[in-house]
């Protein structure tokens, strides 16, 4: 461990020594350590190689805004691509694996696209859409093939995750996002009052960057004051404190989305992994800090180039020295603490770099008074060295921008680079807070002034604290976290009290907003310049993008890729906009950000999903006669929420021969459908006739008690949403049937025009569905099996015709009985209060085996109603079919004057004769089944050829002994006896007849015997 | 994921337990009515960027639907009511006016 110091590191334990494995070898580091920090004590520089070019990449931050570090975490199950090595916990045992080169990280064949790229930019700004135009046959076997191997950071995982996550719901008075000083006052403040508080942070530790800044607050070092604030929150009451809890995600109204890493650093069996977080907050308050930018020089992404304060935090937190000579490079006082910090670890600091006019701030003072010496308005030319840094060379900035004069090489390992802070103001945006752009400290800044979060009542409901506000400074950071944290209590209704603290104040100098440094010879032009570190976006490719006409923020972005990769841009969104800026010669605030959105960083699916898989991912609802068929050989399908019978198969048979079986059956003897999934909705009321003939397109009040009527349902747009048989039950109640799975739907549609438009009527309308089981008895044989399982009423023809109702007993089941047929065969459905299904079920198999009764499924439900040409809703509907256009003009009252959709229909293209009409189709070839959805043309001619409908069921029919379809045709009725084409895959014509859709028994005389 | 106050049974409600159903107090044009005042009722909508009145539905609750008046810009919610109404009551639309006065009104 060469690069770990002697002493020092706040937050490893050096009592602990714990072994990884990094790309199949093993390292060690201690608990306390990131993965990142580990690697860097190991002297891994190099961690990876970048999206596009493959350049050799090095950690560049020490938190979640790392754009370079990505890891493959774990292995098999468990493993996970893309893991942020700066926010990866080590742990003893850990598995990691760098990412995006082969075949190993050292020597890439894909860099070969960075040496093309050096001598032309193959792959600059809005390449992919330039490159890959043409010739159009290169895109299958050239091009796609290429970017399939080369796209993508980390691999996908080829295993399912064993690990389970789970979800919390809670609620609060004030929610405190971030735990750095800001976030501790905020909840101090705000939990003094007496509110319920909850403060969230996502690192393990708290106290941001108090613990490796120098500060003194309260007359305490950072660490210690962290350390007795947090012992206070942690003795109230009415605080709850998480880390390892990131605010993902704000949204409406106080609801927040926290990502709390539960066990990613100690991964135990039954112990969730990660743990999802819904708040509902009285008020929030975003104290999540800012996040440090990069400066744009050439060769900024050499392995041991790093952000200012990630170097510091490597030192004082984890005692590790990312090189042995440094040269710091910034436009601000801030960098000048990382000088200090590694002069003070030993790190010979060969000079700062300031492209300020001057230094002058205490800061700078004290850098000076160490010896180190001190560049003014000066830059970084280009970084020197391939896979690690070997030294800087730095010029003088001219008044104009440029590095004029000689140029001087400092010879170094580590070059530590701060291009100013952005205030962390993601979690506002999400939830509406605008922003404004500060010019002094060149940064977009909350401004609740423009538009603030609110709550329900119109009050502000969210406050950004500390820097995460724009305040960088330590006594304004921590004065501006106590207010927002008593204003929050305040309108959470609580009398604020807020605790005095009170930082020490540092005397700094201003920034100055330094968007660009300039190079020398072929590097001049800024592409090798990087702006964003992941997808590889340089500032060459921001200014090609502008200059080809990009000039909105939005369009730049998905051009040039800037800010698209699993980083979001958080380094490089505002150098990348800047610089639009300057290209376009606009000021910062008027090209804009681009929008933030959630979660902050990834969050896993795991997570997401939470308790939800398996068998709890969509609940099953079962049928009480679910056990039986399982018994009797049943082969389910899914069926809307439920699973019914395809098929019951017999030992040695297909589907498809267990089908026709049951078909036969049914059509020559007889069978029993378990219809209980039909939705069944009960209306009852002294204006049920009257609301009913509203819903239905045909007169339903006409309907006499213990009749049936077969009824349409259309929306206002007059098109058919579902159908079924409706049954008077008494004077004034009726029963209206649903399509499977359609109940809820229509019970809804129901409630609402009952509730919102014809709200004086007497109607009550509950749905039923559940609470009866349904038998469908079919089949020449269906009198004699009930009779035989002991009907208590007279069924014959006469006592009971086609399309009447009675309510009598079965084998002791109190049933409804209604003869109804969906199969054209002689049919009665039986329902019976839901426990009796199994019973009634049984006592009907039982009568009926002397008739060769057999179960059958839903496919010999649908096949034996296609022969009858009875439509489904869903197959011949989808939304814009109206009654009309299926011939069921006879179920479309002319006689009421008004009906949901009549106006509609009346509208000039529902009337138009060539619309899309139902007709039967009969292939040339007894034996050739169209396939489903295959479209018609009327002759086929040159490509394009104008598509005229297209077919919505088609099935073998066992009866027939021949295929049958059905098909929506532009003017089918009036195209009877025409042949149509049928262009398949492969260049196959399918020719086809159009019939009557009816194929079997038009007369009915089946059913009505 | 707003939260509405059910009128009927009082409950704060999630937007998850709630439907949403679009513009509120629409005048049904049926048969015989002219074809602009039926296509203006089946297709065009306000979508304001500002005060709306809209129907929500507590469907994983009492099942009741009701109306809302609230900002589509700010997310303010100023008040909910009964479905069972042509238009919105008088005090809430004199409570709108007098946080927006700009307002252009109910019509």
């Amino acid at each position: 461990m060469t690069h770990r110091l002697d002493t020092g590191g706040r937050l490893i334990d050096r009592s602990q020594t714990i072994s990884f494995e990094f790309n199949g070898s093993t390292l060690s580091g201690h608990p306390g350590d990131t993965l990142a920090s580990a690697l860097l004590a190991n002297g891994k520089k190099m961690v990876g190689r970048s999206f596009k070019y493959h350049r050799p990449r090095g950690i560049v931050a020490s938190g979640a805004e790392e754009p370079n570090a990505l890891m493959g975490l774990g292995a098999g199950k468990s493993f996970e691509p893309n893991q942020r090595a700066t926010t990866t916990e080590l742990f003893d045992g850990l598995r990691a694996t760098s990412q995006n080169h082969w075949p190993s990280l050292e020597f890439d064949v894909g860099a070969i696209n960075a040496a093309v790229a050096s001598v032309a930019p193959v792959l600059s700004a809005g390449f992919y859409y330039k490159t890959f135009m043409f010739p159009r046959a290169a895109w299958k076997h050239v091009y796609e093939p290429f970017i399939r191997q080369a796209a993508g950071l980390g691999k996908a995982p080829k295993e399912g995750d064993e690990a389970s996550y789970e979800h919390f719901h809670v609620h609060t008075d004030v929610l405190v996002i971030g735990g750095g000083m800001a976030g501790i006052a905020a909840a101090r403040a705000a939990a003094s009052s007496g509110a319920r508080v909850m403060l969230v942070e996502q690192t393990a530790n708290w106290g941001g960057r108090a613990l490796a800044d120098d500060l003194r607050i309260d007359g305490l070092g950072g660490p210690d004051w962290v350390a007795r604030e947090i012992a206070t929150l942690e003795a109230m009451p009415n605080v709850s404190l998480r880390t390892r809890c990131m605010g993902a995600g704000m949204y409406d109204h106080g609801y927040a989305i926290l990502y709390e890493r539960v066990s990613d650093h100690a991964p135990a069996p039954g112990v969730p992994r990660h743990r999802l977080w819904r708040v509902r907050a009285e008020q929030i308050i975003v104290a999540s800090g800012a996040i440090e930018r990069p400066l744009t020089f050439a060769m900024n992404d050499v392995p041991g180039v790093m952000l200012a304060s990630a170097v510091r935090d490597y030192v004082e937190l984890y005692g590790v020295l990312p090189g042995k000579s440094a040269v710091v490079a910034a436009n601000n006082d801030d960098a000048y603490r990382t000088a200090l910090s590694l002069h003070r670890a030993g790190v010979e600091v060969k000079a700062v770099i300031d492209t300020r006019r001057e230094a002058i701030g205490t800061l700078a003072d004290q850098v000076r008074g160490l010896g180190i010496p001190v560049r003014e308005q000066s830059g970084i030319a280009m970084v020197k060295g391939k896979t690690e840094v070997e030294g800087a060379e730095v010029g003088q900035l001219s008044g104009s921008g440029q590095i004029t004069g000689p140029v001087e090489t400092f010879v170094c390992d580590v070059v530590a680079m701060s291009g100013g802070w952005s205030p962390v103001v993601h979690l506002y945006s999400h939830c509406g807070g605008k922003l404004r752009w500060d010019d002094e400290q060149a940064m977009f800044r909350p401004a609740p002034e423009r538009a603030a979060p609110l709550g329900q009542t119109g009050e502000i409901n969210t406050r950004c604290a500390g820097a995460a506000n724009g305040e960088l400074q330590a006594e304004h950071c921590l004065a501006d976290a106590l207010a927002a944290g008593a204003a929050a209590a305040r309108a959470a209704g609580f009398t604020a009290d807020a605790p005095e603290m009170h930082a020490d104040a540092v005397d700094e100098a201003p920034i100055n907003a330094h968007w660009f440094t300039p190079s020398t010879g072929k590097y001049a032009h800024g592409t090798k310049h990087w702006v964003d570190f992941q997808n590889d976006v340089t500032a060459a490719d921001v200014r090609l993008a502008a200059r080809e006409g990009y000039e909105s923020v939005e369009h730049t972005k998905r051009y040039t890729t800037l800010g698209m990769a699993t980083d979001q841009g958080k380094l490089s969104n505002i150098n990348g906009l800047a610089l639009l800026a300057e290209q376009l010669g606009k000021a910062i605030p008027e090209v804009g950000t681009t929008t933030f959105r959630p979660p902050y960083t990834p969050i896993s699916m795991g997570a997401i999903t939470g308790r939800n898989v398996g068998p709890l991912f969509k609940p099953v609802r079962k049928t009480r006669m679910q056990g039986r068929h399982a018994e009797n050989g049943a082969d389910f399908e899914p069926v809307g929420d439920w699973y019914r019978p395809y098929c019951f198969r017999r030992p040695g048979e297909d589907r498809e021969k267990a089908v026709t079986r049951e078909i036969l059956n049914t059509r020559e003897r007889v069978g029993l459908l378990d219809a209980s999934t039909l939705g069944k909705i009960a209306v009852k009321g002294p204006d049920a006739g009257t609301f009913l003939d509203l819903i239905y397109t045909n007169m339903m009040s006409s309907l006499k008690p213990g009749r049936c009527r077969y009824g349409l349902m259309c929306t206002e747009n007059g098109f058919l949403f579902d159908d079924g048989v409706v049954v008077k039950t008494g004077e004034d109640s009726y029963l209206l049937h649903t399509t499977s799975g359609g109940a809820d739907r229509v019970h809804a549609h129901l409630e609402e025009w009952l509730q919102t438009e014809w709200w004086d009527m007497k109607v009550y309308v509950t749905n039923v569905t559940d609470q009866w089981a349904q038998v469908a008895v079919a089949g020449p044989k269906a009198r004699a099996v009930i009779e035989g399982a002991g009907v208590a009423a007279d069924i014959s023809a006469e006592a009971l015709p086609f399309m009447s109702y009675i309510e009598t007993e079965i084998a002791g089941c109190p049933v409804r009985l209604y003869r109804i047929s969906f199969s054209g065969e002689l049919s009665y459905e039986i329902a019976t209060p839901a426990n009796y299904g199994p019973a009634l079920w049984d006592a009907l198999l039982a009568a009926g085996e002397a008739h060769g009764i057999m179960p059958y499924g839903t496919e010999a439900l649908h096949v034996m109603r296609a022969e009858k040409g009875f439509i489904m809703i869903g197959d011949e509907t989808d939304g814009t079919v109206t009654p009309h256009d299926l011939g069921l003009s006879w179920a479309v009252s002319k006689k009421k004057t008004d009906f949901i959709g009549k106006r509609a229909m009346a509208r000039p293209d529902l009337v138009r004769t060539d619309r899309k009409q139902l007709v039967g189709l009969m292939t040339e070839e007894a034996g050739e089944v169209l396939p489903d959805g295959a479209h018609a043309v009327e002759a086929m001619t040159a490509p394009p050829v104008r598509t005229i409908g297209h077919v919505t069921s088609t099935y073998f029919s066992p009866t027939l002994g021949r295929s049958i379809a059905m098909a929506l045709i532009e003017g089918g009725a009036g195209r009877m006896g025409e042949v149509l084409s049928f262009p398949l895959e492969g260049d196959r014509m399918v020719k086809a007849t159009i019939c009557d859709p009816v194929f079997l028994d038009k007369e009915g005389a089946r059913q009505n015997v | 994921m707003l939260v509405l106050t059910c009128p009927y049974c009082g409950a704060q409600c999630e937007e998850t337990e709630l439907v949403a159903g679009g513009e509120a107090h629409l005048t049904r044009y049926g048969p015989e009515s002219r074809d602009e005042d039926f296509e203006g009722y089946l297709f065009y909508r306000k979508n304001p960027k500002g005060v709306h009145f809209e129907r929500w539905r507590h469907a994983y609750g009492c099942g009741q639907w009701f109306h809302a008046a609230r900002c589509t810009v700010t997310l303010e919610v100023f008040g909910t009511y009964t479905a069972q109404t042509g238009e919105p009551p008088a005090e809430l639309i004199a409570e709108i006016k007098r946080k927006r006065p700009d307002w252009e009104g109910w019509a």
